[in-house]
């Protein structure tokens, strides 16, 4: 058994924990400790009291997918009478009512369709810089994998592709847990944990951002986590590209996993180790779209400086039956009950608005 | 866990050594814990106190909730279970419906009924000593929580009669504890405002401290987060303690965050996360005579509740079919967990999990 004080001591002194101190101290330390140092360290990297959110939107250009992952509960194979794809007028409106409700950012995503030629995502990309002044996050590294497929071409080649048509980054989507042992079990058909972090390699050689994130809760063990934030943490050494780390537990409701999903103590543990471990990482996110409001909240005391995203929509979550919603102003009020200012934020993290009030009027913290 | 110079730093070293050594805290401590930013501080200070008395049991009982009646006279700001006679979404439960419910249950392993409703102005003494009796009859081993103080009180009017005699009769006909019900906030300046025709707050704790001294247990309430200030909230905490000092009556304390959605009070924003758990804390902290602090899942959420386990509380409620006050107050938990599911959140949570019946002692297995 590891000396867990001297693995607490190593994060007081900031120094970097190996995969056994890191497992050592994810399964060992007490709930409150954990709470305790990933807030200190997020501290240290962000002293001024300020937790960032980003108003944008989910839009998923389409919900074909021949993946077939069995935790998703969001795609329709080809053919289904519920199968989509967005038509351009959808996306107009979306777009528009983004930018009406002073959104910075869309984040486009959708499921692995067998038909769609890159020139498709190109020239969506083209038609909406083309309207819109808007920030494009889009295409998980899955998609750009299977892009580069379609079209017998390298995922190199398909980032460069997107970019000159105007991608500006990338959502760190699809990397559930990066093990290709538990990849093999619930997204066989979806790209290995190789094929995930060379993307995104690639993508901050080319100078796009990135984020990344892990799915944990399903048939993965805790170890299989740790190794899914050294990978992430050794791409981050030599490339600097993530601008954020979002942990997000299983949502196992109407997919081929049966299981209960993750609790918030189980979801504070991996966040606060999270903070802990990715040393080399800037932001971690709280999730609320999966936690709920209270549970992000107290989010905000164990590692997390950053409370996501508004989602004026988001579909992949609420298909697996949650539904959590919250505005601007709600999004404010718990940042600011949680002891903190909140600042509306770009995906690069650069300040949107008004810096002193972020530009949506600020009371005061109520009692 | 964490030493004297760690909350020192926060300022709350003098409140660390008070709890290290089992002293009690005052209004002054009471204030200064909720202004620190620090919630897993606090949390960790009311975690050992909790610790230091349950160890890591976390209990739940096998209950159900019945609400005979919304029938009610007292027109509380803040319900949106209350209703006027006559109003369409009225009911009352007829005393076979009563019973229909617990039988209903079928082989449900239950062993507590808790049983409450509107201050319903024709309602007789009589019929709910019926009620009782025959519960006692069809389900003797069953448990009986039921009538918050305010009933009481108002049955006492109804009959005119004294309180002390509504809770003679009552249980002669086979009452066996009072919940925590009606507490509110006692602050008359609060009552004043939001439940002026309720039951004063110096009469709860009147009637808890009659309850006690019949040799009837009681749980106790506070509703927070609507327009009370923290002082309030912390007179609220030291009325309950100096009563418990006198009688001991009191079993469980359980704090219920205000749910904005259905009431008839604008302008109040949800309580917050943090805001639930460091009430929760606090609580723990200030009531060093009560043995137990519940987690009211209906009204926290489920997920509020687990982490409330590491926040002071020790008790998860129970399986509660048909709750229906904080439901309409908009209370989004589901209407029931399985045992399973309540044992699964207890023991990711890292508790122990233990039935107990109403009285807080453990059930055997048979």
């Amino acid at each position: 058994m590891m000396h867990l004080k001297k693995i607490i001591g190593k994060v007081h002194f900031r120094a970097r924990l190996d995969f056994d101190e890191a497992l050592a101290l994810y399964q060992q330390a007490d709930f409150h400790l954990l709470g305790q140092l990933a807030h200190g360290v997020r501290l240290q990297k962000h002293p001024e009291p300020l937790v960032s959110y980003v108003v944008d939107r989910n839009i998923n250009y389409s919900n074909v997918c021949i993946c077939g992952c069995r935790f998703c509960a969001f795609y329709r194979p080809p053919g289904h009478p519920e199968a989509y794809v967005l038509t351009r007028e959808d996306l107009v409106r979306k777009i528009e009512e983004t930018i009406s409700l002073g959104g910075t950012q869309i984040l486009m995503q959708g499921g692995h369709h067998p038909d769609l030629p890159l020139a498709f995502y190109e020239d969506m990309l083209r038609f909406i810089k083309s309207r819109f002044r808007i920030h494009i996050h889009a295409f998980s590294p899955p998609e750009i994998v299977h892009f580069a497929k379609l079209e017998e071409t390298d995922p190199a080649e398909v980032i460069s592709r997107l970019r000159r048509a105007g991608l500006d980054s990338i959502p760190g989507g699809g990397a559930e847990i990066l093990v290709d042992e538990v990849r093999d079990s619930v997204s066989p058909n979806k790209c290995s944990a190789q094929a995930w972090l060379q993307v995104m390699e690639e993508a901050h050689r080319q100078g796009l951002r990135t984020t990344a994130t892990m799915m944990f809760g399903h048939e993965e063990e805790p170890g299989h986590r740790i190794a899914h934030l050294l990978a992430l943490r050794d791409l981050q050494d030599r490339t600097g590209g993530f601008t954020a780390f979002i942990p997000w537990p299983f949502q196992p409701t109407n997919t081929a996993i049966p299981r209960s999903p993750e609790t918030p103590v189980a979801y504070l543990r991996l966040l606060a180790v999270s903070r802990i471990v990715l040393d080399n990482f800037d932001n971690i996110q709280a999730s609320w779209v999966t936690m709920g409001p209270k549970v992000a909240q107290l989010a905000l005391h164990f590692g997390a400086n950053d409370f996501g995203s508004t989602m004026i929509e988001e579909n992949v979550v609420a298909a697996a039956g949650v539904h959590f919603r919250l505005s601007v102003s709600e999004i404010r009020r718990l940042i600011r009950y949680a002891g903190f200012q909140a600042r509306q934020r770009t995906m690069a993290y650069e300040w949107v608005g008004d810096t002193e009030m972020g530009g949506h009027g600020d009371g005061e913290t109520r009692r | 866990m964490f030493d004297y110079r760690f909350y020192q730093d926060l300022d709350l070293g003098d409140i660390y050594r008070k709890v290290q050594a089992g002293r009690r805290l005052d209004l002054e401590d009471g204030l200064k814990l909720f202004s620190c930013q620090d919630i897993v501080a606090i949390g960790a200070m009311a975690h050992k106190v909790r610790t230091h008395l349950h160890g890591d049991v976390a209990y739940y009982v096998m209950n159900q909730h019945i609400n005979y009646s919304n029938i009610c006279v007292n027109g509380c700001r803040f319900c949106a279970f209350g209703k006027q006679q006559g109003d369409p979404l009225a009911f009352e439960l007829s005393l076979q419906a009563i019973l229909e419910k617990v039988r209903a249950r079928g082989n449900a392993p239950l062993t507590e009924v808790h049983i409450v409703g509107g201050c319903h102005p024709e309602l007789r003494l009589s019929f709910f000593e019926g009620l009782l009796r025959e519960l006692k009859a069809q389900h003797p081993s069953i448990i009986i929580k039921a009538f918050t103080a305010v009933e009481i009180d108002h049955f006492a009017r109804n009959e005119d009669i004294s309180t002390r005699d509504v809770l003679v009769r009552l249980k002669a006909a086979g009452l066996d504890m009072l919940p925590g019900g009606g507490a509110e906030i006692f602050s008359p300046r609060v009552r004043a405002l939001l439940c002026p025709e309720k039951t004063a707050g110096e009469d709860w704790l009147k009637i808890a401290c009659e309850a006690h001294q019949l040799g009837i247990r009681t749980n106790a309430t506070m509703l927070y987060g609507h327009i009370e200030t923290i002082e309030e909230r912390l007179e609220h905490l030291v009325a309950l303690r100096e009563l418990q000092d006198e009688t001991g009556g009191f079993l469980c304390f359980i704090p219920l965050p205000f749910q904005t959605a259905n009431s008839g009070l604008t302008g109040i924003e949800p309580t917050t996360g943090i805001e639930d758990l460091k009430t929760m804390a606090v609580s723990r902290l200030m009531l060093d005579n009560v043995p137990h602090v519940k987690a009211y899942w209906i009204m926290l959420t489920v997920k509020l509740a687990q982490l409330a386990l590491l926040f002071g509380a020790d008790d998860f409620d129970g399986t509660v079919i048909e709750e229906k006050i904080g439901r309409m107050a908009g209370a989004e938990s589901g209407q029931a967990l399985t045992r399973s599911d309540l044992e699964r959140i207890i023991r990711e949570g890292g508790f122990e999990p233990v039935e107990r019946n109403s009285f807080f002692e453990r059930v055997h297995e048979s």
